[in-house]
Protein backbone atom coordinates (compact mmCIF):
# COMPACT_ATOMS: atom_id res chain seq x y z
CA UNK A 1 0.00 0.00 0.00
CA UNK A 2 1.52 3.36 -0.97
CA UNK A 3 1.63 6.39 1.35
CA UNK A 4 -1.19 8.21 -0.46
CA UNK A 5 -3.50 5.29 0.16
CA UNK A 6 -2.41 5.04 3.78
CA UNK A 7 -3.28 8.64 4.68
CA UNK A 8 -7.09 8.50 4.31
CA UNK A 9 -7.07 5.25 6.28
CA UNK A 10 -5.01 6.93 8.99
CA UNK A 11 -7.45 9.86 8.99
CA UNK A 12 -10.38 7.46 9.31
CA UNK A 13 -8.88 5.71 12.34
CA UNK A 14 -7.92 9.06 13.88
CA UNK A 15 -11.53 10.27 13.57
CA UNK A 16 -12.82 6.97 14.90
CA UNK A 17 -10.50 7.43 17.87
CA UNK A 18 -11.77 10.99 18.47
CA UNK A 19 -15.38 9.79 18.49
CA UNK A 20 -14.45 6.90 20.79
CA UNK A 21 -12.75 9.25 23.25
CA UNK A 22 -15.73 11.63 23.26
CA UNK A 23 -18.15 8.71 23.77
CA UNK A 24 -16.01 7.40 26.63
CA UNK A 25 -15.87 10.85 28.30
CA UNK A 26 -19.63 11.22 27.85
CA UNK A 27 -20.34 7.85 29.47
CA UNK A 28 -18.02 8.64 32.39
CA UNK A 29 -19.56 12.06 32.93
CA UNK A 30 -23.18 10.86 32.58
CA UNK A 31 -23.28 9.76 36.20
CA UNK A 32 -21.37 12.67 37.70
CA UNK A 33 -22.76 15.78 39.31
CA UNK A 34 -23.62 18.57 38.65
CA UNK A 35 -26.49 17.61 36.38
CA UNK A 36 -27.24 20.25 33.76
CA UNK A 37 -31.01 19.95 34.25
CA UNK A 38 -32.00 23.14 32.44
CA UNK A 39 -30.01 22.25 29.34
CA UNK A 40 -31.31 18.69 29.45
CA UNK A 41 -34.94 19.85 29.59
CA UNK A 42 -34.34 22.36 26.79
CA UNK A 43 -32.82 19.60 24.67
CA UNK A 44 -35.75 17.28 25.40
CA UNK A 45 -38.06 19.96 24.02
CA UNK A 46 -35.84 20.74 21.04
CA UNK A 47 -35.25 17.10 20.08
CA UNK A 48 -38.65 15.71 21.01
CA UNK A 49 -41.50 18.20 20.93
CA UNK A 50 -40.15 20.26 18.05
CA UNK A 51 -39.54 17.15 15.95
CA UNK A 52 -43.17 16.01 16.20
CA UNK A 53 -44.43 17.74 13.01
CA UNK A 54 -41.68 16.35 10.79
CA UNK A 55 -41.97 12.86 12.35
CA UNK A 56 -45.75 12.95 11.91
CA UNK A 57 -45.40 13.74 8.22
CA UNK A 58 -42.65 11.24 7.44
CA UNK A 59 -44.27 8.44 9.46
CA UNK A 60 -47.67 9.07 7.89
CA UNK A 61 -46.38 9.05 4.33
CA UNK A 62 -43.99 6.18 5.11
CA UNK A 63 -46.98 4.18 6.41
CA UNK A 64 -49.10 5.12 3.40
CA UNK A 65 -46.51 4.10 0.81
CA UNK A 66 -45.65 0.91 2.70
CA UNK A 67 -49.36 0.11 2.85
CA UNK A 68 -49.67 0.80 -0.87
CA UNK A 69 -46.78 -1.48 -1.89
CA UNK A 70 -47.87 -4.28 0.46
CA UNK A 71 -51.39 -4.10 -0.96
CA UNK A 72 -49.98 -4.31 -4.50
CA UNK A 73 -47.71 -7.21 -3.58
CA UNK A 74 -50.48 -9.32 -2.05
CA UNK A 75 -52.94 -8.39 -4.81
CA UNK A 76 -50.45 -9.29 -7.56
CA UNK A 77 -48.78 -12.44 -6.20
CA UNK A 78 -51.36 -14.09 -3.96
CA UNK A 79 -54.55 -12.75 -5.41
CA UNK A 80 -57.56 -10.54 -4.68
CA UNK A 81 -58.79 -10.90 -1.08
CA UNK A 82 -55.39 -11.68 0.34
CA UNK A 83 -54.54 -8.00 0.95
CA UNK A 84 -55.90 -8.15 4.51
CA UNK A 85 -52.91 -10.37 5.40
CA UNK A 86 -50.65 -7.35 4.74
CA UNK A 87 -51.47 -5.85 8.16
CA UNK A 88 -48.76 -7.67 10.18
CA UNK A 89 -46.18 -7.18 7.43
CA UNK A 90 -46.84 -3.43 7.35
CA UNK A 91 -46.69 -3.17 11.14
CA UNK A 92 -43.58 -5.34 11.44
CA UNK A 93 -41.72 -3.53 8.65
CA UNK A 94 -42.61 -0.14 10.04
CA UNK A 95 -41.83 -0.80 13.69
CA UNK A 96 -38.63 -2.80 13.16
CA UNK A 97 -37.06 -0.97 10.24
CA UNK A 98 -38.72 1.92 8.48
CA UNK A 99 -39.81 4.14 11.37
CA UNK A 100 -36.58 3.88 13.43
CA UNK A 101 -34.56 4.69 10.29
CA UNK A 102 -36.85 7.54 9.22
CA UNK A 103 -36.81 9.01 12.73
CA UNK A 104 -33.02 8.61 12.90
CA UNK A 105 -32.44 10.29 9.54
CA UNK A 106 -34.92 13.10 10.23
CA UNK A 107 -33.46 13.83 13.66
CA UNK A 108 -29.91 13.65 12.25
CA UNK A 109 -30.92 16.30 9.70
CA UNK A 110 -32.88 18.50 12.07
CA UNK A 111 -31.20 18.09 15.45
CA UNK A 112 -27.72 16.70 14.71
CA UNK A 113 -26.95 19.53 12.32
CA UNK A 114 -28.30 22.09 14.82
CA UNK A 115 -26.06 20.64 17.56
CA UNK A 116 -23.01 20.87 15.30
CA UNK A 117 -23.93 24.44 14.28
CA UNK A 118 -24.56 25.61 17.85
CA UNK A 119 -21.47 24.02 19.37
CA UNK A 120 -19.36 24.93 16.31
CA UNK A 121 -20.39 28.58 16.65
CA UNK A 122 -19.56 28.42 20.36
CA UNK A 123 -16.15 27.01 19.46
CA UNK A 124 -15.20 29.66 16.90
CA UNK A 125 -16.47 32.52 19.10
CA UNK A 126 -14.39 31.23 22.06
CA UNK A 127 -17.49 30.37 24.11
CA UNK A 128 -16.11 26.86 24.68
CA UNK A 129 -12.89 28.41 26.03
CA UNK A 130 -15.03 30.68 28.21
CA UNK A 131 -16.82 27.61 29.60
CA UNK A 132 -13.50 26.06 30.61
CA UNK A 133 -12.32 29.34 32.16
CA UNK A 134 -15.52 29.43 34.22
CA UNK A 135 -15.10 25.91 35.53
CA UNK A 136 -17.52 24.12 33.20
CA UNK A 137 -16.10 21.16 31.33
CA UNK A 138 -17.62 21.10 27.80
CA UNK A 139 -18.32 17.35 27.93
CA UNK A 140 -20.68 17.32 30.95
CA UNK A 141 -22.05 20.76 30.13
CA UNK A 142 -22.71 20.36 26.39
CA UNK A 143 -22.36 16.74 25.30
CA UNK A 144 -23.91 14.77 28.18
CA UNK A 145 -27.33 16.55 28.28
CA UNK A 146 -27.65 16.35 24.48
CA UNK A 147 -26.70 12.66 24.38
CA UNK A 148 -29.07 11.65 27.17
CA UNK A 149 -31.86 13.76 25.68
CA UNK A 150 -31.37 12.01 22.31
CA UNK A 151 -31.19 8.61 24.04
CA UNK A 152 -34.55 9.30 25.71
CA UNK A 153 -36.37 11.12 22.92
CA UNK A 154 -35.51 8.99 19.87
CA UNK A 155 -37.40 5.91 21.22
CA UNK A 156 -40.32 8.18 22.19
CA UNK A 157 -40.43 9.67 18.70
CA UNK A 158 -40.13 6.21 17.18
CA UNK A 159 -43.04 4.87 19.25
CA UNK A 160 -45.07 7.89 18.18
CA UNK A 161 -44.00 7.31 14.56
CA UNK A 162 -44.96 3.62 14.82
CA UNK A 163 -48.49 4.56 15.83
CA UNK A 164 -48.83 7.16 13.06
CA UNK A 165 -47.27 4.85 10.44
CA UNK A 166 -49.41 1.83 11.35
CA UNK A 167 -52.52 4.01 11.38
CA UNK A 168 -51.60 5.34 7.93
CA UNK A 169 -51.07 1.80 6.59
CA UNK A 170 -54.42 0.77 8.05
CA UNK A 171 -56.10 3.86 6.59
CA UNK A 172 -54.72 3.18 3.10
CA UNK A 173 -55.72 -0.47 3.04
CA UNK A 174 -59.05 -0.34 4.84
CA UNK A 175 -60.47 3.05 3.88
CA UNK A 176 -58.89 3.69 0.48
CA UNK A 177 -58.60 0.16 -0.93
CA UNK A 178 -61.56 -1.45 0.86
CA UNK A 179 -59.64 -4.26 2.58
CA UNK A 180 -61.63 -6.14 5.23
CA UNK A 181 -61.11 -4.21 8.44
CA UNK A 182 -61.71 -7.05 10.90
CA UNK A 183 -59.31 -9.49 9.18
CA UNK A 184 -56.67 -6.78 8.79
CA UNK A 185 -56.82 -5.94 12.50
CA UNK A 186 -57.06 -9.56 13.64
CA UNK A 187 -53.99 -10.57 11.62
CA UNK A 188 -52.02 -7.55 12.78
CA UNK A 189 -52.75 -8.25 16.46
CA UNK A 190 -52.11 -11.97 15.99
CA UNK A 191 -48.72 -11.79 14.30
CA UNK A 192 -47.17 -8.52 15.50
CA UNK A 193 -45.03 -9.20 18.57
CA UNK A 194 -44.08 -6.77 21.31
CA UNK A 195 -40.43 -7.54 20.56
CA UNK A 196 -40.89 -6.13 17.02
CA UNK A 197 -41.74 -2.75 18.54
CA UNK A 198 -39.15 -2.96 21.33
CA UNK A 199 -36.30 -3.89 18.96
CA UNK A 200 -37.18 -0.80 16.90
CA UNK A 201 -37.05 1.33 20.03
CA UNK A 202 -33.64 -0.09 21.01
CA UNK A 203 -32.37 0.77 17.54
CA UNK A 204 -33.74 4.29 17.91
CA UNK A 205 -31.93 4.75 21.24
CA UNK A 206 -28.64 3.72 19.60
CA UNK A 207 -29.33 6.11 16.69
CA UNK A 208 -29.93 8.86 19.24
CA UNK A 209 -26.50 8.36 20.81
CA UNK A 210 -24.90 8.28 17.33
CA UNK A 211 -26.57 11.56 16.31
CA UNK A 212 -25.66 13.41 19.52
CA UNK A 213 -22.07 12.21 19.69
CA UNK A 214 -21.39 12.95 16.01
CA UNK A 215 -23.10 16.36 16.17
CA UNK A 216 -21.17 17.36 19.31
CA UNK A 217 -17.89 15.93 18.01
CA UNK A 218 -18.18 17.84 14.74
CA UNK A 219 -19.14 21.03 16.59
CA UNK A 220 -16.25 20.75 19.05
CA UNK A 221 -13.72 20.28 16.26
CA UNK A 222 -15.10 23.06 14.03
CA UNK A 223 -12.58 25.70 13.08
CA UNK A 224 -12.08 28.37 10.47
CA UNK A 225 -15.13 30.58 10.96
CA UNK A 226 -18.49 30.29 9.20
CA UNK A 227 -17.09 27.88 6.62
CA UNK A 228 -15.95 25.53 9.38
CA UNK A 229 -19.37 25.59 11.03
CA UNK A 230 -21.06 24.90 7.67
CA UNK A 231 -18.72 21.98 7.07
CA UNK A 232 -19.39 20.60 10.56
CA UNK A 233 -23.18 20.64 10.02
CA UNK A 234 -22.95 18.96 6.61
CA UNK A 235 -20.50 16.36 7.89
CA UNK A 236 -22.76 15.61 10.85
CA UNK A 237 -25.73 14.81 8.63
CA UNK A 238 -23.67 12.72 6.20
CA UNK A 239 -21.70 10.76 8.83
CA UNK A 240 -24.65 10.26 11.19
CA UNK A 241 -26.91 9.08 8.32
CA UNK A 242 -24.32 6.59 7.08
CA UNK A 243 -23.66 5.31 10.61
CA UNK A 244 -27.41 4.91 11.22
CA UNK A 245 -27.88 2.84 8.06
CA UNK A 246 -24.84 0.66 8.78
CA UNK A 247 -25.71 0.16 12.46
CA UNK A 248 -29.30 -0.64 11.50
CA UNK A 249 -28.17 -3.54 9.35
CA UNK A 250 -25.92 -5.00 12.04
CA UNK A 251 -28.53 -4.60 14.75
CA UNK A 252 -31.17 -6.26 12.53
CA UNK A 253 -28.71 -9.08 11.97
CA UNK A 254 -27.86 -9.50 15.64
CA UNK A 255 -31.32 -9.07 17.14
CA UNK A 256 -33.35 -12.29 17.31
CA UNK A 257 -36.43 -12.41 15.04
CA UNK A 258 -38.62 -12.90 18.09
CA UNK A 259 -38.25 -13.47 21.81
CA UNK B 1 2.54 34.09 41.24
CA UNK B 2 2.76 32.92 37.61
CA UNK B 3 5.83 31.25 36.16
CA UNK B 4 6.18 30.03 32.61
CA UNK B 5 9.19 27.81 31.96
CA UNK B 6 10.44 26.90 28.48
CA UNK B 7 7.00 26.59 26.90
CA UNK B 8 6.65 25.08 23.43
CA UNK B 9 3.51 24.72 21.34
CA UNK B 10 3.01 23.77 17.68
CA UNK B 11 -0.11 23.42 15.57
CA UNK B 12 0.77 20.94 12.85
CA UNK B 13 3.87 22.25 11.14
CA UNK B 14 3.48 25.74 12.61
CA UNK B 15 5.66 26.35 15.65
CA UNK B 16 3.86 29.04 17.64
CA UNK B 17 5.69 29.05 20.98
CA UNK B 18 9.38 28.17 20.94
CA UNK B 19 10.56 28.29 24.51
CA UNK B 20 8.69 31.04 26.35
CA UNK B 21 10.01 31.99 29.78
CA UNK B 22 8.18 34.59 31.86
CA UNK B 23 7.35 35.43 35.46
CA UNK B 24 4.48 37.58 36.71
CA UNK B 25 4.60 38.85 40.27
CA UNK B 26 1.60 39.00 42.58
CA UNK B 27 -0.40 42.20 42.17
CA UNK B 28 1.36 43.45 39.06
CA UNK B 29 -0.06 44.07 35.60
CA UNK B 30 2.02 42.43 32.90
CA UNK B 31 1.34 43.45 29.31
CA UNK B 32 2.48 40.97 26.70
CA UNK B 33 2.90 42.75 23.38
CA UNK B 34 3.60 41.36 19.94
CA UNK B 35 2.41 41.23 16.38
CA UNK B 36 -0.95 39.76 15.43
CA UNK B 37 -0.48 36.02 15.05
CA UNK B 38 2.65 35.94 17.21
CA UNK B 39 1.04 33.51 19.66
CA UNK B 40 -0.01 35.88 22.44
CA UNK B 41 -3.52 34.44 22.76
CA UNK B 42 -2.10 30.91 22.56
CA UNK B 43 0.19 31.75 25.47
CA UNK B 44 -2.73 33.16 27.46
CA UNK B 45 -4.84 30.05 26.89
CA UNK B 46 -2.02 27.90 28.27
CA UNK B 47 -2.13 29.86 31.53
CA UNK B 48 -5.72 28.84 32.19
CA UNK B 49 -5.39 25.28 30.95
CA UNK B 50 -7.47 25.69 27.78
CA UNK B 51 -4.43 24.55 25.77
CA UNK B 52 -1.80 22.02 26.80
CA UNK B 53 1.83 22.68 25.85
CA UNK B 54 3.94 20.29 23.81
CA UNK B 55 6.78 20.94 26.27
CA UNK B 56 7.47 23.18 29.22
CA UNK B 57 5.78 24.02 32.49
CA UNK B 58 3.47 26.61 34.00
CA UNK B 59 3.36 27.22 37.73
CA UNK B 60 0.52 29.07 39.48
CA UNK B 61 1.34 29.94 43.09
CA UNK B 62 4.09 27.34 42.90
CA UNK B 63 1.77 24.56 41.69
CA UNK B 64 2.52 22.96 38.35
CA UNK B 65 -0.67 23.08 36.27
CA UNK B 66 0.45 21.65 32.94
CA UNK B 67 -0.14 18.06 33.99
CA UNK B 68 -3.50 18.50 35.67
CA UNK B 69 -6.36 16.36 34.41
CA UNK B 70 -9.65 17.86 33.20
CA UNK B 71 -11.41 17.17 36.49
CA UNK B 72 -8.67 18.86 38.54
CA UNK B 73 -8.44 21.93 36.33
CA UNK B 74 -11.38 23.84 37.83
CA UNK B 75 -9.43 24.17 41.10
CA UNK B 76 -6.90 26.26 39.17
CA UNK B 77 -9.28 28.04 36.76
CA UNK B 78 -11.14 29.34 39.82
CA UNK B 79 -8.13 31.57 40.51
CA UNK B 80 -8.44 33.09 37.03
CA UNK B 81 -10.91 35.40 35.36
CA UNK B 82 -10.58 35.88 31.64
CA UNK B 83 -11.81 38.61 29.34
CA UNK B 84 -11.91 37.20 25.83
CA UNK B 85 -11.16 39.18 22.68
CA UNK B 86 -14.75 39.07 21.42
CA UNK B 87 -16.10 38.87 25.01
CA UNK B 88 -17.31 35.26 24.31
CA UNK B 89 -20.62 35.79 26.09
CA UNK B 90 -22.91 32.75 25.96
CA UNK B 91 -25.54 33.65 23.33
CA UNK B 92 -28.25 31.49 24.82
CA UNK B 93 -28.00 33.05 28.30
CA UNK B 94 -29.03 36.50 29.53
CA UNK B 95 -26.46 39.01 30.76
CA UNK B 96 -27.32 38.09 34.36
CA UNK B 97 -26.92 34.37 33.69
CA UNK B 98 -23.61 35.03 31.93
CA UNK B 99 -22.25 36.98 34.90
CA UNK B 100 -23.51 34.45 37.45
CA UNK B 101 -22.11 31.46 35.50
CA UNK B 102 -18.80 31.28 37.36
CA UNK B 103 -20.42 32.09 40.71
CA UNK B 104 -22.77 29.12 40.37
CA UNK B 105 -19.91 26.77 39.60
CA UNK B 106 -17.20 28.06 41.87
CA UNK B 107 -19.20 28.97 44.98
CA UNK B 108 -22.09 27.61 47.02
CA UNK B 109 -23.65 31.03 47.60
CA UNK B 110 -27.43 31.39 47.85
CA UNK B 111 -29.26 32.65 44.77
CA UNK B 112 -29.91 35.99 46.56
CA UNK B 113 -26.21 36.50 47.20
CA UNK B 114 -25.40 35.51 43.62
CA UNK B 115 -27.89 38.06 42.30
CA UNK B 116 -26.37 40.71 44.55
CA UNK B 117 -22.85 39.89 43.34
CA UNK B 118 -24.02 39.95 39.71
CA UNK B 119 -25.50 43.43 40.20
CA UNK B 120 -22.34 44.58 42.02
CA UNK B 121 -20.04 43.23 39.28
CA UNK B 122 -22.11 44.89 36.58
CA UNK B 123 -22.10 48.15 38.55
CA UNK B 124 -18.29 47.97 38.79
CA UNK B 125 -18.06 48.03 34.99
CA UNK B 126 -20.63 50.82 34.77
CA UNK B 127 -23.64 48.76 33.73
CA UNK B 128 -26.78 48.62 35.84
CA UNK B 129 -30.14 46.97 35.34
CA UNK B 130 -29.23 45.03 32.18
CA UNK B 131 -29.39 41.55 33.73
CA UNK B 132 -32.31 40.49 31.56
CA UNK B 133 -30.90 41.61 28.23
CA UNK B 134 -29.53 39.05 25.77
CA UNK B 135 -25.95 39.42 24.48
CA UNK B 136 -27.16 40.23 20.94
CA UNK B 137 -28.87 43.34 22.32
CA UNK B 138 -25.54 44.81 23.51
CA UNK B 139 -23.00 46.98 21.68
CA UNK B 140 -19.38 45.81 21.28
CA UNK B 141 -18.18 47.94 24.20
CA UNK B 142 -21.00 46.75 26.46
CA UNK B 143 -20.20 43.13 25.60
CA UNK B 144 -16.58 43.66 26.66
CA UNK B 145 -17.73 45.21 29.93
CA UNK B 146 -20.18 42.35 30.59
CA UNK B 147 -17.32 39.95 29.78
CA UNK B 148 -15.22 41.74 32.39
CA UNK B 149 -18.07 41.66 34.93
CA UNK B 150 -18.33 37.88 34.32
CA UNK B 151 -14.57 37.51 34.81
CA UNK B 152 -14.50 39.42 38.14
CA UNK B 153 -17.82 38.20 39.59
CA UNK B 154 -16.30 35.34 41.64
CA UNK B 155 -13.35 37.51 42.72
CA UNK B 156 -10.46 35.72 41.01
CA UNK B 157 -6.86 36.41 42.02
CA UNK B 158 -5.61 36.74 38.45
CA UNK B 159 -7.36 38.37 35.49
CA UNK B 160 -6.30 37.60 31.93
CA UNK B 161 -7.22 40.15 29.26
CA UNK B 162 -7.07 39.02 25.63
CA UNK B 163 -6.82 42.11 23.39
CA UNK B 164 -9.14 44.19 25.60
CA UNK B 165 -9.05 47.26 23.32
CA UNK B 166 -9.38 45.46 19.97
CA UNK B 167 -12.55 46.02 17.97
CA UNK B 168 -13.83 49.04 19.89
CA UNK B 169 -13.38 52.78 19.33
CA UNK B 170 -10.51 54.66 21.07
CA UNK B 171 -12.78 56.25 23.68
CA UNK B 172 -14.31 52.92 24.73
CA UNK B 173 -10.85 51.33 24.54
CA UNK B 174 -9.61 53.93 27.03
CA UNK B 175 -12.61 53.24 29.25
CA UNK B 176 -11.62 49.56 29.26
CA UNK B 177 -8.04 50.58 30.18
CA UNK B 178 -9.45 52.61 33.08
CA UNK B 179 -11.41 49.55 34.16
CA UNK B 180 -8.28 47.38 34.09
CA UNK B 181 -6.57 49.87 36.38
CA UNK B 182 -9.65 50.08 38.58
CA UNK B 183 -9.77 46.27 38.97
CA UNK B 184 -6.13 46.29 40.01
CA UNK B 185 -6.72 49.07 42.54
CA UNK B 186 -9.99 47.82 44.00
CA UNK B 187 -9.62 44.05 43.79
CA UNK B 188 -5.80 43.89 44.14
CA UNK B 189 -5.64 41.38 41.31
CA UNK B 190 -2.68 40.22 39.27
CA UNK B 191 -3.30 40.95 35.60
CA UNK B 192 -1.90 39.70 32.32
CA UNK B 193 -2.90 41.83 29.34
CA UNK B 194 -2.32 40.60 25.80
CA UNK B 195 -2.31 43.45 23.32
CA UNK B 196 -0.72 45.01 20.28
CA UNK B 197 -2.09 48.44 21.27
CA UNK B 198 0.84 50.44 22.65
CA UNK B 199 -1.37 53.21 24.08
CA UNK B 200 -3.23 50.61 26.10
CA UNK B 201 0.00 48.87 27.16
CA UNK B 202 1.63 52.04 28.48
CA UNK B 203 -1.53 52.98 30.35
CA UNK B 204 -2.08 49.69 32.21
CA UNK B 205 1.26 47.90 32.48
CA UNK B 206 3.64 47.76 35.41
CA UNK B 207 5.90 45.61 33.27
CA UNK B 208 5.82 44.61 29.63
CA UNK B 209 7.13 41.63 27.68
CA UNK B 210 7.50 41.36 23.94
CA UNK B 211 6.68 38.05 22.26
CA UNK B 212 8.39 37.62 18.92
CA UNK B 213 8.99 34.47 16.87
CA UNK B 214 7.67 32.32 19.70
CA UNK B 215 9.96 33.73 22.42
CA UNK B 216 9.98 36.59 24.90
CA UNK B 217 12.63 38.94 23.52
CA UNK B 218 12.60 41.47 26.37
CA UNK B 219 10.84 42.11 29.67
CA UNK B 220 10.88 45.44 31.45
CA UNK B 221 8.96 48.46 32.69
CA UNK B 222 7.24 50.62 30.05
CA UNK B 223 10.17 53.06 30.32
CA UNK B 224 12.73 50.31 29.82
CA UNK B 225 10.81 49.05 26.80
CA UNK B 226 10.61 52.54 25.30
CA UNK B 227 14.33 53.08 25.77
CA UNK B 228 15.39 49.61 24.68
CA UNK B 229 18.04 49.39 21.99
CA UNK B 230 16.44 46.22 20.61
CA UNK B 231 15.52 46.91 16.98
CA UNK B 232 12.59 44.45 17.03
CA UNK B 233 11.04 46.30 19.96
CA UNK B 234 11.71 49.73 18.50
CA UNK B 235 10.12 48.74 15.19
CA UNK B 236 7.06 47.34 16.97
CA UNK B 237 6.41 50.13 19.47
CA UNK B 238 6.80 52.80 16.78
CA UNK B 239 4.74 50.81 14.28
CA UNK B 240 7.30 50.99 11.47
CA UNK B 241 6.78 48.90 8.35
CA UNK B 242 10.54 48.61 7.76
CA UNK B 243 12.81 46.78 10.17
CA UNK B 244 13.79 43.31 11.36
CA UNK B 245 10.14 42.18 11.76
CA UNK B 246 8.76 40.87 8.49
CA UNK B 247 5.58 42.59 7.34
CA UNK B 248 3.68 39.63 6.03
Amino acid sequence: MNSQAKLPLLGFFQQLGEVGILLNKTLKNSFKRPWEKKIFLRQLESIGVKSLPVISLTAAFGGLVFGLQTYLGFHRYIGPGSEAYGGPIISLGLSKELIPILVGLMVAGRVGSAMAAEIGTMKITEQIDALISLGANPTPYLVVPRTIACLVMLPCLTLYGDIIGMAAGFFYNVYLMGVNRAIYLKNTLLYLELWDVISGLIKAAVFGVIIAIIGCWQGLKAEGGAEGVGKATTQTVVIASICILIMNFFMSKVFPASL
Amino acid sequence: MLRIVDLYKSFGEKKVLRGVNLEVEKGETMAIIGQSGSGKSVLLKHLIGILKPDRGEIYVDGERITHLKEGELSRITKKFGMLFQGAALFDSLTVGQNVSFGLERYTDYSSEKIQALVAESLAKVGLRGIENLMPHELSGGMKKRVGLARAIAYRPEIILYDEPSTGIDPIRADAINELINLMKKELKVTSVVITHDMVSSYKVADRMAMLHEGKIVLTGTPEEIKNSGNQVIQQFIHGRAKGPIENW
